[in-house]
């Protein structure tokens, strides 16, 4: 008995527990998920930070704020010392968490209560448009693949179009088309600061990097005898689709995820950079280094920080991108050692 | 091998003139966009309109003013800038071209050199940490936002070590090489190095994996058996396979930022490239020059995207058939 059952657990586990358990095993992916997970629970924390602990509006200028360190009011836009003695100097890093840790922007706005709800901004459109982007193109990839011919021809075609405008290009000349007067599609209209334009911008720009290999992959499985079979049994599109091809897409389409969610969380700090991304009052963390750009050399800690959230989150969806490749495909990851 | 090639040039201008139908659609039949609104400016009354409607011939119909852009654009060479009224576009685009290809050429011989020194090096290196360190730093690289490290970059060369270590570093801008070699190549350094970092990242990673993955083959196992070196399989079978993906990556990159990916690049390091001509338009809603720096980077990416098509073809014959 005791055998019998270990011999089933030895040999009937399918490809996807395989996977998971190499993938439990990765010290790679318990890495990322952690870091994910910290910065995923921070920026789902901001309203509270700002609310309880730092005391502050983050969306509001407080040009005439002031703040008590040690025992001394100080103004948190300090005149500068410097030059002619105009203008003003934000507050730099206090390194304190309850007001101003990192400092100052140049409108007195608490930048680490920016950072974390910039935070959800750029996580909440980079996932969206990556996860906007991997389902069309599953669904391109498979209806061009699947029933060829004129309509594979089409699709492919206008894969191509996309594909050679250089991908910030097509990003930024839709965002600045869209940015003043908003989408108009049918009864939707989609207002200008709303976030569905820069998920919907990011989202179709990566298609073609997704949908095409999709698409040579299903011509593959096509051809492939169990899918011939299928076919020959009259079993119907649907079921082939989804029983047959499906499930032998899914492996790809796991590893481009992480992938494309990093490239579309990069594509809108980018363009949020550019100020053609998240709209003000809303902050993202391109937002933030753009903030950052004329205290550059007074406050670096402004640019500075939101970039290392970037590089954090970036670097660990990658990671955790490559753990799931090795746990799926197994060929890659050793080199015959 | 001809009617290959001809096959592939003729895809391309079918993509090309697509690119500038989708341009042109996206600037001026976008649902709910008013390109005369956009020029005239945010609180323009309706005879402004008009006049502004009138100017730039918004009233005709579309495809009449799609075929006048491109007659003036491509044949008469003429096509004059919205904002700059009279400022002939060509001349705009020419002058902006050679500091982009300086930028890009300077970073690419960069980032070819340490992708496939360090690539090779993670791939064929017996010690065990040399592997996930080099990952770790393409991990890094790719992770890394351009425009940040860009900044990050002129914080360090630009503000308190600009008086000490990096005295010799100049302002930030771009001086042409037949000006002044050398300062055309300290003005360029630290944009290179930048610009190379990314794809420093892409190419490590792409050529580890190649070569292991190539490595795992069977024809390895026959040169194994036949008592070849391991250093002339990696380097005469294992890299050499690997490189023709690299090849092919490269082709695409290079045409990509050419063609105004170095955009960011450009930004932060206030080089006045292709780049930055087109976000500059872009924010102009200057779309003459638009149409143009487009035209002009669609046309690298296809070119290079084509080249590399038959590339392929040179060193694979059953791509030929296809």
């Amino acid at each position: 008995m005791s055998v019998k059952e270990s011999s089933a657990a030895v040999f009937s586990d399918s490809p996807g527990k395989i996977a998971l358990r190499n993938l439990r095993k990765d010290k790679r992916s318990i890495i990322s998920l952690t870091i994910l997970g910290i910065i995923v629970v921070l920026s789902l924390c901001a309203p509270l930070y700002s609310g309880f602990i730092a005391h502050t509006q983050p969306f509001e200028s407080s040009l005439d704020a002031t703040i008590t360190l040690h025992g001394k009011s100080i103004p948190v836009l300090q005149p500068s010392t410097t030059g002619l003695g105009l203008g003003v100097t934000p507050i730099g890093p206090t390194w304190n968490i309850s007001h101003y840790f990192l400092g100052a922007d140049s409108q007195g706005r608490d930048v680490a209560a920016r950072l974390l709800y910039g935070g959800r901004s750029t996580l909440f459109i980079g996932v969206s448009a990556g996860l906007l982007c991997i389902f069309v193109s599953l669904v391109i990839g498979i209806v061009a693949g699947y029933r060829k011919g004129w309509v594979d021809a089409v699709l492919s075609r206008i894969l191509d179009i996309i594909w050679a405008f250089p991908v910030y290009l097509l990003a930024i000349s839709l965002s600045v088309v869209l940015l003043t007067s908003g989408l108009t599609l049918l009864f939707i209209h989609i207002g200008p600061g709303s976030f569905a334009l820069p998920i919907l911008i990011i989202g179709v720009v990566y298609i073609p990097y997704v949908a095409r290999p999709i698409r040579a992959q299903v011509l593959a499985l096509r051809e492939r005898e169990f899918v011939r079979a299928a076919i020959g049994t009259g079993a119907k599109h649907s079921t082939i689709i989804f029983r047959e091809i499906l499930p032998n897409v899914m492996p790809s389409v796991l590893v481009f995820i992480p992938i494309i969610v990093s490239l579309s969380m990069l594509t809108e700090s980018a363009l949020s950079f550019l100020s053609i991304g998240v709209q003000p009052p809303a902050a993202s963390w391109g937002t933030i280094i753009n903030d950052g750009l004329g205290l550059l050399y007074t406050r670096p800690m402004v640019g500075i920080a939101p970039g290392l959230m970037i590089v954090l989150t970036a670097a660990a969806l990658n990671l955790y991108g490559d753990a799931v490749r090795d746990a799926l495909d197994p060929k890659s990851r050793s080199r015959g050692d | 091998m001809f009617a290959f090639i001809a096959r592939r040039f003729s895809a391309m201008v079918f993509v090309l003139v697509s690119i500038s139908i989708l341009v042109f659609l996206i600037f001026f039949a976008t649902p709910g966009v008013d390109p005369a609104a956009r020029i005239a400016g945010r609180n323009a009354d309706q005879l402004t309109l008009m006049q502004v409607r009138h100017s730039f011939e918004l009233d005709k119909p579309l495809p009449l003013r799609y075929l006048s852009m491109m007659r003036h654009l491509f044949i008469a060479r003429d096509l004059t800038s919205y904002v700059n009224r009279g400022a002939k576009v060509i001349p705009q685009l020419t002058q902006a071209i050679p500091a982009t290809l300086s930028l890009v050429i300077g970073a690419a011989v960069i980032w070819l050199i340490a992708g496939i020194y360090f690539g090779v090096m993670a791939a064929k290196s017996k010690k065990k940490w040399i592997d996930p360190t080099i990952s770790f730093l393409g991990i890094v690289g790719i992770s890394l936002p351009v425009y940040w490290l860009g900044e990050v970059v002129n914080l360090i060369t630009q503000s308190k070590l600009h008086s000490s270590v990096f005295r010799w570093v100049p302002q930030l801008g771009y001086v042409g090489l037949s000006q002044d070699p050398w300062q055309w190549f300290v003005h360029l350094i630290f944009p290179w190095l930048t610009l190379a970092v990314l794809y420093a990242g892409i190419y490590v990673r792409v050529l580890r994996n190649e070569i292991t993955v190539v490595m795992g083959e069977d024809y390895i196992k026959t040169e194994r058996a036949k008592g070849a070196s391991e250093k002339r399989i990696l380097y005469k079978h294992a890299t050499r396979m690997s490189l023709i993906t690299i090849v092919s990556l490269f082709g695409l990159d290079f045409g990509a930022l050419v063609g105004g990916y170095a955009l960011l690049t450009e930004v932060v390091f206030g080089i006045q490239g292709v780049g930055k001509l087109t976000f500059d338009s872009l924010q102009n809603f200057d779309l003459p020059v638009i149409m143009a720096t487009v035209m002009y980077s669609a046309f690298f990416v296809v070119f290079m995207n084509a080249v590399v098509d038959v590339l392929y073809a040179v060193l694979d014959p059953r791509v030929r058939r296809v």
